[in-house]
């Protein structure tokens, strides 16, 4: 009998690698610089793995598409937490890579920030990148109004400024964090869960593979607490600039973070504007920006426009792809494009298996008429699959939202890919094929033009945009 | 592909509709007749409209179906109705408030909670009543009584009534010394249905006076045991006293006009906005309505220091208990006319004549079977222009004019038995 079970990435790897090897498991390629995703076991024949964002991997148990999987307690209760129904079934804490989730705010509101937040009539903005246990906590909080900012990552950056409270991950204890951020609610302590697909759990002997985990569990739990730091933890950054609100002449520039940093940095050099520390070697994500009145901070790409849209940066620097991401979602978003920044080229395609007999997508419309089971499509960009699987009629299909390594859907996990590539090498090694260009994306900065602006903000902005503008012509 | 209906959602048949009709009229008729007036609001309400201390509990609002508007990027989340009495609590703040104080309003509408296992449905049909802008235990009782009526007016016989009091639960948590935060907590766990909360805070406070121990265990059908009651914790707790007094004056209107109820303390289930007395209406176990005193929930929205309460039935459970004979009332007048291709004119007009004369008249179109209809009516090009088949006497007429037809039908009204 098949079992198949959803391995992470990233920070619980290491640990879970260790785990499966001390259970003699045999799985070549489950390492730190893994490039492979599809595993098999040299002990349990009919055992396989595959390795998956570590967020990805409770979807994927619930959905049915693994029998187990190994994540952090954090995104289980982040799925449970909002579709209590699903067929999750939580088999064992694993003992390692801890962590706490922290509601935390700016050390300038306080103590006692929480009561009076709580009771104020204006919406409380909370970041992070666990919205539905944000929404859960606003609820039982009883906060009268909020909102959610959903992020892709960094959330210790946006308070003050952008957000009020933000949501994020840190060590047991933790008395502070960095950019002068206080704890003010330990939410949830976590650490590496084993899960199990509730149907596979009640109807499957998995009895052997249990048991060889385990076995072997002791080991690591002797390291319990040892090692507590979770991947995404920026090295201590003393709160710099960030006590109390931006001034209203501010300009907020959101950088992006990841590997736009080094083409961003050559074009604030063009244009003549001097930055510190960006990239940063201790993951810093407020830059000194050599501009008068400028304020700088590094946020994701994909948060960008919903983040210029609420007016919560002035200028950004993101992909096309995110804009019109967020577009599709939001229609009516006030964000406007300003310039096209012409680097981080990519193409955002539709992409099938290699020996799927369709070249186009209606060859993949014709097929889907005669099968039973809707179309799987798995992105990163959910509104633009979502779009695309509408405009072209595509039927009965599912979005399966994920979290990166989208290659490794294809075949089992979904049927068609939404997905951008630079050259298609990645797709072909893959044994995957395109089969529609959707659009072509770059770099580009947005702004929302409907803001009222004070003269000397609308100044400098202008003089920003002028001076990329210029940058650009040189090149 | 078979099209598939959405999980824990219900198609309302022919039949059902003919329930569901039955009960709303019922329902619109009493409200209508006790003075109260009919209103109607959005499907679709902003979420923190119920977000509040004082309004939804958490367990109630981890169940809304929740999502961003098209113009969502301000965080600002949508809701589905999960309530019927906080929207209708907006629309008087935002429409009658500043007009007239007082208002007796009524409404029918859907509302929506996730249920897990998508078996139950998770859009509920209601009718619910409101009346606003006085505090008084006649205006409680008037309330209880247009709800009875309701129900005796379907033909649902041996509802079973039950009586709590909002205020008594609240004054006894903070007879605790909780905090406002744990007390709240806690009188939400008890409105979610977690019946172990109240042996869990007796566990946890063996110092609780005996009297507090009595209030807990609170179920009785007269006022003298809450007087005995009062008596009882007049002294210890005096704070207490106003509050059962309220208690005490509205079974008192009850035993006054003869209406039968039970008191149960922890039965008050459902809903953080009520202050008052909470009744909640049961047929064969099932719970088939209730509502209450929310005197703080309008403040609570800033629409003025204005009490209030009200009460619901839901309608899917009485739809169900609607006895098929009191369903069935008088049959209509139903006619199936069967019109010759050479005479459509004639046969159309005298359909319409038939239908302005208070019929039901279908057209045959070919395929349909005529049953359960006492009259067919041939239209032909020629003579006899009509023939009349009257299934329940089982004879053919045939006649000449329109008139004829109409006088025919007419004079045989009297009879409008089911030829089944």
């Amino acid at each position: 009998m098949a079992i198949k079970i959803a391995l992470p990435k990233g920070r619980l790897l290491e640990e879970t690698a260790g785990l499966l090897q001390r259970a003699g498991w045999g799985l070549s390629g489950y390492h730190k610089n893994t490039r492979l995703y599809r595993l098999g076991s040299n002990r349990f024949p009919d055992l396989s793995a595959k390795v998956f964002h570590e967020k990805d991997v409770p979807i994927q148990v619930a959905i049915g598409n693994y029998d187990l999987g190994i994540c952090g307690l954090d995104w289980i209760e982040e799925l449970l937490v909002k579709y209590p129904s699903s067929a999750l079934v939580k088999v064992k804490d694993l003992g390692y890579g801890g962590g706490v989730l922290y509601l935390v705010g700016s050390i300038s509101g306080g103590e006692s920030f929480l009561d009076e937040i709580g009771v104020r009539a204006s919406t409380v903005r909370i970041a992070s990148e666990y919205p539905n246990l944000a929404e859960s906590l606003a609820l039982n909080l009883r906060f009268k109004r909020f909102c959610i900012f959903p992020l892709w990552g960094g959330a210790e950056v946006y308070p003050p400024e952008s957000a009020d409270l933000a949501l994020i991950t840190g060590r047991v204890g933790e008395s502070h964090f960095d950019y002068g951020l206080l704890p003010l609610i330990e939410t949830l302590r976590y650490s590496a869960f084993l899960i199990a697909n509730k149907d596979s759990w009640e109807t499957k002997d998995m009895g052997e593979v249990l048991a060889s985990l385990e076995d072997n569990l002791a080991l690591a739990s002797g390291k319990k607490g040892s090692s507590p730091v979770p991947e995404n933890r920026t090295p201590a950054v003393v709160a710099q600039n960030s006590s109390g609100a931006a001034a209203c002449d501010t300009v907020r520039l959101a950088l992006p973070d990841g590997h736009q940093q080094q083409p961003t940095l050559e074009l604030l050099v063009k244009a003549g504007i001097q930055i510190d520390d960006y990239p940063s070697l201790t993951g810093n994500r407020r830059p000194v920006i050599g501009l008068d009145g400028v304020m700088a901070k590094l946020i994701r790409p994909q948060d960008m426009p919903l983040q210029v849209a609420n007016g919560n940066f002035d200028l950004a620097i993101t992909g096309r792809d995110w804009v019109r991401e967020h577009l599709y979602q939001f229609p009516s978003s006030p964000i406007k494009e300003l310039l096209d920044l012409k680097f981080g080229w990519v193409s955002i395609v539709a992409v099938v298996v290699k020996d799927l007999p369709v070249s186009d997508i209606d060859g993949l419309r014709q097929l889907g008429i005669e099968r039973s089971v809707s179309f799987r499509v798995a992105s990163e960009y959910v509104n633009i699959a979502d779009k695309y699987a509408r405009d072209n009629h595509l039927g009965s299909y599912r979005i399966v939202p994920t979290w990166g390594a989208t290659e490794a859907f294809l075949p089992e996990d979904a049927d068609l890919l939404i997905e951008n590539t630079q050259t298609g090498q990645t797709l072909a090694k893959n044994n995957l094929k395109i089969i529609d260009t959707l659009f072509q994306s770059t770099a580009c900065l947005i702004s929302h033009p409907g803001g009222v602006l004070s003269a000397a903000k609308r100044k400098r902005m202008y003089s920003i945009i002028e001076s990329l503008r210029a940058a650009l012509g040189g090149v | 592909m078979r099209v598939q209906r959405c999980k824990g959602s219900r198609d309302l048949t022919p039949d059902q509709m003919l329930r569901f009709r039955f009960v709303e009229k019922a329902f619109r008729r009493c409200c209508l007749k006790w003075g109260y007036e009919e209103v109607k609001t959005p499907v679709l309400e902003y979420l923190n409209l119920f977000t509040s201390t004082g309004t939804l509990t958490p367990g109630m609002l981890s169940k809304v179906y929740s999502f961003l508007d098209w113009d969502g990027w301000s965080g600002q989340r949508l809701v589905l109705r999960p309530d019927g009495t906080i929207p209708l609590a907006r629309l008087y703040i935002d429409n009658i408030a500043d007009n007239k104080k007082l208002a007796r309003l009524f409404y029918t509408s859907n509302i929506f909670r996730f249920e897990e296992t998508g078996q139950e449905t998770r859009e509920r049909w209601q009718g619910g009543v409101e009346l606003i802008g006085v505090s008084s235990s006649l205006a409680d009782v008037e309330l209880i009584l247009l709800a009875l009526e309701v129900l005796a007016k379907m033909g649902i016989k041996g509802v079973e009534l039950k009586l709590s009091h909002a205020g008594l639960v609240r004054s006894l948590l903070s007879e605790l010394g909780l905090s406002d935060r744990e007390q709240t907590m806690i009188f939400d766990q008890i409105l979610d249905g977690d019946s172990e909360a109240f042996a869990r805070i007796r566990a946890e406070r063996p110092d609780l006076g005996r009297a507090m121990v009595s209030l807990l265990d609170l179920e009785g059908r007269s006022p003298g045991f809450l007087k005995n009651l009062r008596s009882l914790l007049g002294r210890s707790v005096p704070e207490l006293v106003p509050i059962v007094d309220d208690f005490i004056s509205v079974v008192e209107l009850l035993d006054a006009v003869g209406c039968d109820y039970q008191i149960d303390i922890t039965s008050g289930k459902g809903f953080e906005y009520y202050t008052g007395v909470i009744f909640q209406l049961f047929y064969d176990g099932d719970k088939i309505g209730g509502g209450g005193r929310y005197d703080a929930l309008i403040p609570l929205m800033g629409g003025g220091d204005i009490p209030a309460s009200g009460f619901a039935l839901y309608f899917d459970c009485l739809m169900n208990l609607v006895e098929p004979a009191v369903l069935a009332g008088p049959l209509e007048q139903r006619i199936l006319v069967k019109v010759e291709r050479e005479a459509v004119k004639k046969g159309l007009d005298i359909t319409a004549s038939l239908r302005d004369a208070g019929y039901i008249v279908e057209l045959w179109l070919e395929s349909q079977q005529p049953s359960n209809l006492r009259w067919m009516l041939d239209v032909r090009s020629e003579v006899p222009a009509f023939v009349i088949h009257d299934s329940l006497k089982i004879k053919d007429i045939e006649l000449e004019t329109a008139g004829e037809v109409l006088t025919l039908l007419g004079e045989s009204n009297g009879d409008k038995d089911s030829p089944a």
